[in-house]
């Protein structure tokens, strides 16, 4: 039988702290590899020429600690709880605002919430949106994903018909993207639900993006869809910041789930270039 | 694609007409931010036959909500949002004489109209390079509406800002240019 391990909220205050500066002001290592193998293959000069702007800016960035890019997101949080951990002095959602609102202080990033009416800013860049797990174990594992509005506001949720089939899932993910264009500041990465309901698949595939860009889906099914919806998408000619070329995506995620017989759900989260997420586990 | 241009707001019609889709300028001079809320307030200020809170005849705004200044700097990132949320206010601006417009992404067919009947041009910056763009600012001050926090409006002053012409007065359009250039499908 296994012993309950005891994690103090502070120490989630400090780590999801932690966490917005570091996911605001450095890019991820996996992205700064996949801009320079994607400069060897763009066939546009002007192409080539923003990802090497991508990289000086990224350069700056961390040279200066100041966030690579100035829609420093609403605070996505990810937190997959052991059921072997207790936490302690204090309310966990709470701990979480705090950390966000200590964080973008701190780092000077851009608090990006507002009332969807009246449009004033919470000033805090909270409420923190914040999906729980619980997972065997007794770690906290916490990721922190700064999500900007111009690549979220291009992100669509499909009800399809299960008639329409794989074609059908294929189709909605192109659309998307092709409506999106220069938009949501490509080369882009997608993440694609498939399958759950109309609230699950979004959250995840929205979850897809904590994945590293190098990495290879389990599941194969997943893996071919992955590299046949990246071939397709890079096929469009949008390329890097819309301007034209064969750099529109970076890498596509895809999570496969069974469905109601009636459904067939897709969500298609599409992410900026900056792809950024940073994580912890306590 | 031409060598790089230079512009100097405030800009003339032959600054504008000069320009092709796909040209690469450099900005050197004074601009103005704004965005969402801001436009808002600037058209219903307009409607109301008040003052705009910065010229615009020649003027050339910036779509940009920056991040807050680190100690010692005059501004945050400061890269690109992106404009087809300012597609419903930009027409009036031009009618009133903005010259260019610095964001990312497409316009819709009213601004690309308004571009040629007013001698406008849209200018793209690199989406997500915040912190490159902000190495061109040499100054920000806060003109209007400081309670919009990242949404006020700033008069920035620029040196060398590095620019793709998108939109230019005679419909060219490098997003669907470039995008034809490249498209094997």
């Amino acid at each position: 039988m296994s012993s309950v391990r005891t994690v103090e909220v502070s120490a989630i205050v400090d780590a999801v702290a932690r966490l917005c500066g570091e996911a605001d002001i450095y890019l991820p290592e996996d992205v700064r590899q996949a801009f320079t193998r994607a400069q060897a293959s763009e066939p546009s000069p002007v192409g080539r020429e923003v990802l090497e702007r991508l990289l000086e800016n990224a350069d700056i960035a961390a040279e200066e600690k100041m966030p690579i890019c100035q829609d420093c997101g609403l605070a996505i949080i990810f937190i997959d709880i052991g059921q072997d951990v207790h936490i302690t002095g204090g309310d966990l959602s709470e701990a979480i605002n705090e950390g966000v609102r200590r964080g973008y202080q701190e780092h000077h990033l851009r608090k990006s919430s507002c009332h969807p009416f009246t449009r004033l800013n919470t000033g805090d860049n909270t409420p923190a949106i914040i999906n729980y797990s619980i997972v065997p174990g007794d770690k906290v594992h916490l990721w922190v994903v700064p999500k900007g509005g111009g690549s979220e506001n291009m992100s669509r949720v499909f009800l399809l018909t299960p008639a329409v089939g794989l074609a059908g899932v294929k189709n909605a993910v192109m659309e998307t993207v092709t409506n999106a264009g220069p938009n949501p500041c490509p080369p882009i990465i997608l993440g694609v639900a498939v399958g759950g309901t109309f609230d699950q698949a979004a959250v995840r595939a929205k979850r897809t993006l904590l994945r590293e860009l190098d990495s290879v889906n389990p599941d194969p099914e997943a893996d071919q869809l992955e590299k046949e919806i990246l071939e397709e998408v890079n096929k469009l000619g949008i390329g890097p910041a819309g301007l034209g070329g064969g750099t529109t995506c970076l890498k596509v995620f895809v999570d496969i789930k069974p469905c109601h017989i009636a459904s067939l759900p897709v969500a298609v989260n599409v992410q900026c270039h900056a792809a950024r997420h940073k994580e912890a586990v306590l | 694609m031409s060598e790089l241009i230079r512009l100097n707001p405030p800009l003339c019609d032959a600054d504008v007409t000069q320009l092709t889709a796909g040209d690469k300028v450099l900005v050197s001079g004074t601009i103005y931010t704004g965005r969402d809320a801001a436009h808002k307030r600037i058209v219903d200020t307009l409607a109301q036959g008040g003052e705009p809170p910065f010229p615009l005849e020649g003027a050339m705004i910036f779509y940009v909500g920056p991040s807050p200044a680190p100690p010692g700097r005059v501004i945050g990132a400061a890269g690109p949002t992106t404009s087809y949320r300012m597609d419903a206010y930009a027409p009036t601006l031009m009618e009133k004489g903005l010259k260019a417009m610095i964001g990312k992404g497409k316009r819709n067919d009213e601004v690309k109209e308004a571009m040629a009947k007013y001698k406008a041009v849209y200018l793209a910056a690199i989406g997500g390079a915040g912190a490159l763009m902000a190495r061109c600012i040499k100054e920000a001050e806060v003109i209007a509406y400081p309670e919009l926090g990242p949404e006020a409006v700033r008069r920035l002053v620029v040196q060398d800002m590095p620019l793709f012409v998108v939109n230019d007065v005679h419909g060219g359009d490098l997003y669907q240019q470039g995008r034809q250039a490249y498209a094997r499908r």
